[in-house]
């Protein structure tokens, strides 16, 4: 089964973070990869951009609304994601085990397979 | 009873077990397992009972899923793998990974319930409704919320991986206990037997083994606490009507020393003080104290200061329940304690004060009128 994982972290510590401790944290992705290629489990992933470079768009009205910023305000804000192969949640919760001692908080969600053809 | 009731009895657990994890759907299984025992009752009758009945239904179910699945034109690339030979009997009891499925922690803890009551212990959707007090429509909704969870996320129907298996046992323990706790309240004895019969299962851990003694200790009175419809106190309760052989079982089950003792397994320590009448009650307050350390809960640290009443006085027991009474402001057992340890120390006006106070908290009739009587006599 395909899963996503969705980071979350407090955007604030990662926008001051000095140099060593992004380095610290590309490090720990870096592994994170490795652990994934050697279960031939990684299947896509990016790190997004700040929150606060975000536009919002949404129709109101019959209006195409545009808002500078994030759907929602929230300290913790999606940061990035992996896409993973997992024999079944339990792989996947072990995937999220390992990622969340970089990142803040880990949303572990099934991605829908639809069938071929 | 008949002789496909029996089978039901015996069989339906274990085979739904087999079936969800070949399947990996509680609905086809549910619905296959249920044709087969329906075959059975039209067939064993005419030409007799199969010579090995779980073998028989299970060939019957998996032949019966295949033709579900054939309707609904799905996933048939599984087909093969479900047609096995006929009359081959389960190989290996999978009620255990069922119920680790029920109890996977991406359940809600109401889910988990539902689900364990449902698939492993076979209670129906009103039942379960009923003993939650929730609509049934709740229920099924709930249930169905929770199937479809499984389902889609993909949580596993198999034994755990041993790094994942002290958290996935420890989230089974507290379904079981529910379980029990909630069969118990509601004296249904075979819903709090069930929850037994499962802990029997698990791999014997110190935990699993004192919740285990703990269940029992209590189930033990199970014929000694209900009189005529009403609630009969532990120290009132005929003793010969409690369970001998469950209260040895549960003894010996403690007498095997813990290498750190867990709350369940201090719980049940504690209980079988109760059970030996032996009221040594250093050793109970020693172990609430342990329990308290461990949990931090106002109930528990409640219940330390009545064994600290009895053990060490009325003084050092007050100096225990500080601050509980921000903690939970409602309960009237709280107030009901203050009263008796006030009335140890002989401030016999205090002590009338907090038995009014418990007597306009407490949640019966019953214990509002006797609240009242202490409150009145000053004397208990």
């Amino acid at each position: 089964m395909k899963y996503a994982l969705l980071m979350y972290s407090v955007e604030k510590s990662w926008a001051e973070a000095d140099e060593a401790t992004r380095e610290k944290v590309y490090a720990a992705h870096g592994r994170f990869s490795e652990l994934l290629a050697s279960r031939d489990a990684e299947r896509g992933g990016e790190e997004l951009a700040l929150s606060n470079t975000a536009t919002t768009v949404r129709v109101q009205g019959g209006e195409h609304l545009m808002t500078d910023g994030p759907y929602a305000e929230t300290a913790e804000q999606l940061g990035g994601f992996y896409l993973v192969e997992a024999r079944d949640l339990d792989e996947a919760l072990e995937f999220a085990r390992h990622l969340a001692t970089v990142e803040d908080i880990i949303e572990v969600r099934p991605v829908v397979e639809h069938p071929a053809g | 009873m008949s002789l496909v009731e029996a089978a039901f009895r015996e069989h339906r657990g274990p085979l739904m077990a087999t079936l969800v994890a070949e399947l990996r759907s509680f609905d086809l299984a549910e619905e296959s397992l249920q044709d087969a025992f329906a075959a059975a009752a039209q067939q064993w009758p005419v030409d007799g009972v199969p010579r090995r009945p779980a073998g028989w239904l299970l060939s019957v179910a998996r032949r019966r899923a295949v033709d579900r699945r054939r309707r609904e034109e799905t996933l048939v690339r599984y087909l093969p793998l479900l047609i096995t030979s006929p009359g081959e009997a389960p190989e290996r009891d999978d009620s255990l990974a069922l119920l680790f499925a029920c109890c996977h922690p991406a359940l809600g803890q109401e889910s988990r319930v539902a689900l364990t009551l449902r698939f492993v212990a076979g209670l129906t959707v009103p039942e379960i409704a009923r003993l939650f007090l929730v609509p049934d429509t709740t229920m099924a909704a709930r249930l169905t919320r929770a199937k479809q969870k499984i389902r889609t996320a993909g949580i596993p129907v198999r034994f755990p991986a041993p790094d994942d298996l002290p958290g996935r046992v420890s989230a089974v323990l507290s379904v079981l206990y529910l379980l029990f706790t909630e069969g118990y309240r509601s004296y249904r004895d075979e819903v709090a037997g069930e929850a037994i019969r499962l802990a029997r299962m698990l791999p014997a851990e110190p935990e699993t083994t004192g919740l285990l003694a703990l269940m029992l200790l209590q189930h033990s009175r199970r014929r000694a606490r209900r009189r005529d419809g009403q609630l009969v106190l532990l120290a009132d309760q005929d003793r010969t009507e409690w369970n001998a052989a469950e209260i040895a079982e549960a003894l010996i089950l403690l007498a095997t020393p813990g290498v750190e003792d867990g709350p369940y397994r201090l719980q049940a320590l504690i209980a079988a003080h109760h059970a030996v009448d032996q009221k040594d009650w250093v050793s109970i307050a020693a172990l609430y104290q342990q329990l308290d350390d461990l949990t931090g809960s106002p109930v528990v640290r409640l219940n330390r200061a009545v064994a600290v009443l009895e053990a060490y006085g009325p003084q050092a027991a007050l100096e225990l329940l500080e601050g509980l009474t921000e903690q939970m402001p409602r309960n009237h057992h709280l107030p009901a304690a203050r009263g008796e340890m006030l009335r140890r120390l002989g401030d016999h006006e205090a002590a009338a004060r907090e038995f009014t106070h418990a007597a306009e908290l407490a949640p019966t009739a019953t214990e509002r009128d006797f609240l009242i009587k202490k409150a009145e006599t000053g004397t208990g």
